[in-house]
């Protein structure tokens, strides 16, 4: 097997080249790898510099289309120093680009520059969130005739199947106003920016929505998304928000596609 | 996780048409495009993907892919295989591109001589390697995997590169060669990466193409590179999709066509990319090209292309 | 952590069936709230580039983010003019712009 082979050592010299080769990669202090150069004799240092521009321009840049209303709220050049230090510290370990980025918004909230604007890194997890929803796995949607069919002794332990899709967000910040007032061209008017919202993402065909989630309603989505049954999870809103209302979240969680189906407990 | 068609709903019953793909050109495929291909699409013709990007379990991306699939003849293209790393190829990934090509019936198959994972970092750029018997017998081993894995041969594509290993015993071509007699793969030619890699390490294209295994050939890539300077000040050249073809690389194409006869020719533009109409139209005078050698090469082109 | 831990079956059955036959017009949110998310929040299933795209080019020739050791962060501040954060109002009248940077980051 090739990987007994690799790893018996006697032969593994002979593969060291990727190691060597990736050093610098990422490191522009360091010079190229010894092992490399131009032909006859010529220095390697522009031509190492090329695959390390590569490889940072590429991920920042794969950054920058998977969060743009992060991009339009900072600008560009903010954005792409900030990718850059994310990038050389945080590197994919996915080979799918679409799936890096998951660490960025943990780290717009630890970078100091960022600080001024504490939203940027819950605006990041909803654009995060979206990416998900838009790459999730297909599936039809909960029917609101297949809810009616529950008897009603058995609601209180009936059990939701979340769509792949769906995403809640909760943020301190108004994160659903300020998505989407930087998702499209335009201009942005004055945002009050003390005020929570939460967001629930969905895509119940080929769109993703966003909407802002009612007060309680991301404590009662977080439960039945986590498996636990209707009642608790009314519960445990109720017990959160005294003002959550059930009927208005459940109506509005069935017309956003939030599930695929219900079983009744029992 | 999984979303992709799971191997039980794949019957022998094909889901799509199998549209003939000798002789024609095509493009890569990008989403901003598929109203316009849809609504102004070539008559014939085909779409290349990156495979990564139809990695994610369902949504937009799938949805476009099939629509496309429908109408034409689609070729499948890996980026980040790590086909010529030292490390065993990723199965997740493997698995995740045997899907797809399980899915998507693809007309051609091909990865690159490159590598692009190492430990588990993935760096996101086509990175070279050492011309050694040790890494043809290690980059065979790979080839051999993904073959047996997806079930069909792979066409394999020649690199851009911008340094060379002093570790190298072999020449390019060589290694290329050797990969082939090992592994019975296909080869991706790349005319593009051909002219940037002569230039950038002074050697001749033509005489490239003059060892280059051209008889298995199934698949051309043409695209635009940028200049930019070496530490010494000569030209180096960037692979960087960004342009039009450059004219030296048309007339390479026109002779690598004059020999093999018209093999599916594919323009790559991935970034700066056009508006649809400057693509479609890049395409059309690489048809006219693979027309212009179809009537004397017209048996011996199907044949190549069938491979 | 929840003082309200059960909720009586007519309490549920009677929010499903008010969901149910809400379920057309009631959305748990205003009319305009919806539709200036929705707006935004969805993009067209066509005409829009993927996001985070594998590509095989090499990346631009030009630009030297890749290689640059210059650290940017020591001016940052400047960078921020060109977003659109300082459309954004915090409490106590500080604005998202990074003016405020030198009484929020001890130096």
């Amino acid at each position: 097997m090739p990987q007994d082979e690799l790893q018996s050592g006697d032969l593994s010299h002979r593969f060291d080249y990727a190691a060597a080769f990736t050093a610098g990669l990422l490191d522009p202090d360091r010079a190229p790898p010894d092992a490399v150069s131009g032909p006859n004799g010529k220095a390697a240092v522009k031509r190492y510099a090329v695959y390390r521009n590569n490889v940072t321009v590429s991920l920042i840049d794969a950054l920058t289309a998977s969060f743009p209303a992060t991009l339009r709220i900072t600008g560009p050049d903010f954005f792409r120093a900030m990718a850059r230090f994310h990038v050389r510290e945080t590197p994919p370990t996915s080979p799918l680009l679409f799936e890096y980025g998951r660490d960025f918004p943990d780290f717009i909230e630890r970078y100091d520059y960022a600080r001024p604007m504490p939203w940027l890194a819950d605006v990041a997890r909803l654009e995060r969130a979206w990416l998900d929803a838009y790459h999730a796995a297909d599936a039809e949607p909960l029917a609101s005739a297949a809810l009616a069919s529950i008897p009603p002794e058995r609601l209180a332990d009936t059990v939701f199947v979340p769509h792949p899709a769906t995403r809640a967000t909760r943020s301190r910040f108004p994160v659903v106003t300020i998505f989407a007032a930087n998702r499209r061209n335009g201009p942005v008017g004055r945002i009050e920016a003390d005020r929570p919202e939460d967001a629930l993402v969905t895509r119940p065909g080929l769109e993703v929505f966003v909407r802002h989630l009612p007060p309680g309603g991301a404590a009662f989505l977080d439960r039945l998304m986590a498996g636990e049954p209707l009642g608790a999870a009314a519960g445990a809103a109720l017990a959160e928000r005294a003002e959550f209302d059930l009927a208005a979240n459940i109506a509005g969680l069935l017309q956003a596609s939030a599930f695929t189906a219900a079983h009744q407990g029992g | 996780m999984n979303g992709l068609a799971p191997a039980s709903r794949i019957s022998k019953t094909s889901r799509f048409p199998a549209h003939p793909i000798a002789g024609l050109a095509g493009t890569s495929f990008k989403h901003e495009h598929l109203h316009a291909i849809l609504g102004d699409g070539p008559k014939d013709g085909f779409f290349e993907v990156h495979a990564e990007n139809y990695m994610g379990a369902g949504g937009p991306p799938h949805d476009a892919l099939a629509s496309i699939r429908r109408d034409y003849p689609v070729s499948l293209h890996g980026v980040c295989m790590s086909i010529g790393g030292p490390r065993p190829l990723d199965k997740a990934h493997l698995g995740r591109f045997k899907a797809l090509v399980d899915r998507y019936e693809p007309a051609l198959v091909s990865e690159h001589l490159a590598w692009s994972t190492h430990d588990t970092t993935y760096y996101n750029d086509l990175l070279p390697l050492p011309y050694t018997p040790a890494t043809v017998s290690r980059v065979a081993d790979h080839i051999d995997e993904m073959q047996e894995t997806i079930g069909r041969p792979i066409l394999l594509e020649n690199p851009s590169t911008y340094v060379l290993f002093a570790e190298s015993t072999m020449s390019e071509t060589d290694f290329i060669g050797a990969l082939v007699q090992r592994t019975g793969c296909g080869l991706l030619l790349d005319v593009n990466n051909v002219f940037v890699s002569a230039t950038n390490h002074g050697y001749s294209a033509l005489s490239y193409l003059a060892d280059f295994p051209l008889a298995h050939v199934g698949e051309i890539h043409l695209a635009g590179h940028a200049e930019q300077a070496d530490d010494e000040g000569d030209l180096l050249l960037i692979d960087s999709h960004d342009g039009p073809v450059a004219d030296a690389v048309w007339k390479l194409f026109d002779i690598v066509i004059g020999r093999c006869g018209p093999l599916p020719t594919l323009i790559e533009w991935d970034s700066n990319i056009p508006d649809w109409p400057v693509l479609k139209a890049e395409a059309a005078a690489a048809q006219a090209i693979l027309d212009n050698h179809a009537d004397i090469h017209h048996v011996f082109g199907k044949a190549h292309a069938a491979g | 952590m929840s003082t309200i831990s059960t909720v009586s079956a007519a309490f549920l059955a009677g929010a499903v069936a008010t969901a149910l036959a809400s379920f057309a017009a009631a959305a748990p949110l205003s009319e305009a709230e919806a539709k200036a998310a929705m707006d935004a929040g969805k993009e067209k299933c066509f005409g829009v580039a993927l996001k985070g795209q594998n590509d095989c080019a090499a990346g631009p020739g030009t630009t030297c983010q890749g290689t640059s050791t210059v650290d940017y962060q020591g001016n940052a501040w400047k960078f921020v003019d060109g977003g659109t954060c300082t459309t954004m109002d915090l409490p106590g009248d500080r604005k998202g712009s990074l003016t405020a940077l030198s009484r929020d980051v001890p130096s």
